[in-house]
């Protein structure tokens, strides 16, 4: 009770010894933490269940079908927590997560309160554009199919594309990092053309490809050329020529050295150029679907746009955002297991 | 006699080889600006010895060594091991630098198969060569960490082994214990002297510390500062581990240094 009166942001003096430095407040009492995160996980509890209440409780303003399921899911998802947090008594792992979790799942309790009273229940946003999450529900139940074949006709277009660009701009880095006459051709073609935004042209490829879809694989592969090239090219510059000199006196070949030290002295840096081009991917693969590609998510937006239908917007938007940001995860991922030493910050 | 030796590095076991330098003259262009760095070099080691050359910083020891490693042309003259001339990198010649350049993705057992990796050998999980020379630069109970895990002391001990495992027939060693502090350099000193006269290798040692050349080597020798030339030499015949008090080491530390142009006044 006495450290009340510290505000919780001042680190006290013992913490502020540790060498690790932390940019959220410092310690507090660890018996503190636990009152404080029961306090947050009983009010999502209560956030969530209040949700349903009112959706399952109060008309909508509109007739949706999915009013009662997305009522229930909602009432779930309080029962949830409830059952995560009694679980988390006996298993400290599970009891941990959820105390760290607390605050996200107070704030999406009451976001999912404010959703339902503005926009089924007392209309104050504007409707088509602020639909109900019941709305986006009917959405997915009406047009499943459609939707599903956009993603699948959109990561179709986007693996090929992607994959395309990717190993396109590796060989081409690694030959301009490897090869002088390479590097002088390749470039100023990749310092002309790279830093355009591959969707600048669309009108021309549209026509000159026998197909949008060819097109937009095209696209797409330009697009994530100019940064996986660029990348993976200056970490092969930037590899010392001491590693060289270690495998050439071990009697290493020309191809010992590309393969076996300049690429894996280089993948750091290639990583954050697969990253980049990852991102410049997803932005083509939108604008070459809405503009060209008469299929995928970037289409299907573009196409229920029109028609005014704006729930199954927000429908195939969650769906693009689920994709995304799922494919830079496991980008990361992949980075993390493959470049595992870098973290070797032990020390004897 | 130089023919005769062509015959004998193929042996399974390693062994020292004749390394002879002949009138050596190496430059750089610098700023379209010929620099000499070496200046007819001579030097010559008799099979498994163990020789030291001294000199100020800049004065071209280590461009020697890399031309000895075969990793630089020289501009003029001659270098050959058992009478055949060196045109190139070969891992019977192994070169450790100043700095151990471990590949920091690689763990330290790998790094030691670059080795017979390097020569498009496949090294097996468990391969004996990998596993006997960690243990014999101590290392073996560290097979699995990665450089950025290991003091100084260490990782350099994995660079060695890293050119052990190829059973090389000369070793050539630049600074490989600059870095190191005091007590784990006298430590290192002493494990290269055990892994000298285990390997059987001619070595030639680089160094500006008087001191570590004189309690490692049989033969010292003197380079001048900048274009290096050889302006003397000292035959070290104390019988090893050698004593940094020893008069005979005092009084040859006191020759090296005069002729490296110490002014004792």
């Amino acid at each position: 009770m006495r450290q009340e009166s510290t505000p919780a942001s001042f680190p006290p003096a013992e913490s502020r010894q540790i060498a690790r430095p932390r940019l959220w407040p410092g310690r507090v009492a660890r018996g503190k933490i636990r009152t404080r995160a029961s306090f947050v996980l009983a009010a999502a509890i209560t956030g969530w269940v209040m949700a349903a209440a009112i959706t399952l409780g109060l008309p909508d303003r509109f007739p949706w079908y999915s009013t009662v399921q997305v009522g229930f899911a909602t009432g779930c998802m309080g029962v949830l927590i409830l059952l995560a947090a009694l679980a988390g008594l006996a298993w400290p792992t599970l009891g941990g997560r959820l105390r760290h979790a607390g605050p996200w799942l107070l704030v999406l309790g009451m976001q999912a309160v404010a959703w339902q009273v503005t926009t089924a229940k007392l209309a104050l946003l504007p409707l088509p554009y602020f639909p109900p999450p019941q709305a986006i529900v009917d959405a997915y139940t009406d047009d499943w199919s459609l939707l599903l074949e956009s993603l699948v006709y959109s990561l179709r277009l986007l693996a090929l594309g992607y994959a395309i660009g990717a190993a396109a701009g590796f060989l081409s880095g690694l030959a301009m990092g490897w090869s002088r006459a390479v590097n002088y051709w390749l470039h100023p073609v990749l310092r002309v053309i790279g830093p355009v935004p591959a969707t600048a042209w669309i009108p021309i490829v549209f026509v000159i490809f026998p197909t949008s879809f060819t097109a937009g694989i095209f696209l797409i592969a330009l697009a994530t050329w100019f940064p996986v090239a660029i990348l993976t090219w200056s970490g092969v510059m930037g590899v010392g020529r001491n590693y060289y000199d270690v495998a050439r006196t071990l009697g290493a070949t020309d191809r010992f050295l590309i393969w076996r030290v300049a690429v894996p002295a280089a993948l750091p840096s290639i990583f954050v150029g697969l990253f980049m081009g990852l991102g410049a991917s997803f932005v083509t693969l939108l604008v070459a679907e809405m503009l060209g590609v008469k299929a995928g998510l970037g289409w299907y937006i573009q196409w229920v746009q029109g028609w005014a239908e704006y729930p199954k917007l927000y429908a195939a938007l969650l769906i693009m955002i689920v994709l995304f940001s799922g494919l830079i995860t496991l980008l990361f991922r992949v980075r993390n297991r493959v470049l595992a030493w870098q973290k070797g910050l032990i020390r004897w | 006699m130089v023919g005769a030796a062509t015959h004998s590095t193929g042996a399974t076991r390693a062994r020292g080889v004749r390394l002879e330098v002949r009138w050596l003259t190496h430059r750089f262009t610098l700023k379209r600006e010929p620099l000499t760095v070496l200046d007819d070099v001579n030097v010559s080691a008799a099979p498994g010895a163990f020789v030291a050359l001294v000199g100020p910083s800049g004065c071209g020891k280590s461009t020697l060594l890399r031309i000895l490693a075969g990793l630089e042309r020289p501009t003029q003259g001659d270098v050959s091991v058992d009478g055949r001339r060196i045109d190139g990198p070969h891992p019977d010649r192994a070169l450790v630098f100043q700095d151990p350049t471990l590949y920091p993705w690689r763990t330290v057992w790998r790094n030691v198969a670059l080795g017979p990796e390097a020569r498009g050998q496949r090294v097996a999980k468990d391969d004996p060569r990998v596993r006997t020379v960690l243990e014999r630069v101590g290392l073996a109970a560290f097979a699995h960490a990665y450089p950025s895990q290991l003091s100084g002391g260490m990782a350099q001990r994995v660079a060695l082994a890293r050119v052990l495992v190829n059973e090389p027939s000369l070793l050539l060693l630049d600074e490989p214990l600059g870095q190191l502090d005091a007590l784990t350099r006298l430590t290192m000193q002493r494990e290269l002297l055990r892994l000298w006269e285990a390997g059987g290798f001619t070595a030639l040692l680089v160094t500006h510390d008087v001191d570590e050349a004189l309690s490692l080597a049989d033969r010292v020798l003197v380079l001048s500062p900048r274009p290096g030339r050889v302006v003397g030499e000292v035959t070290v015949d104390a019988p090893r581990p050698r004593h940094h008090d020893d008069p005979q080491l005092r009084a040859l530390r006191k020759e090296i240094l005069t002729l490296l142009g110490f002014d004792w006044d």
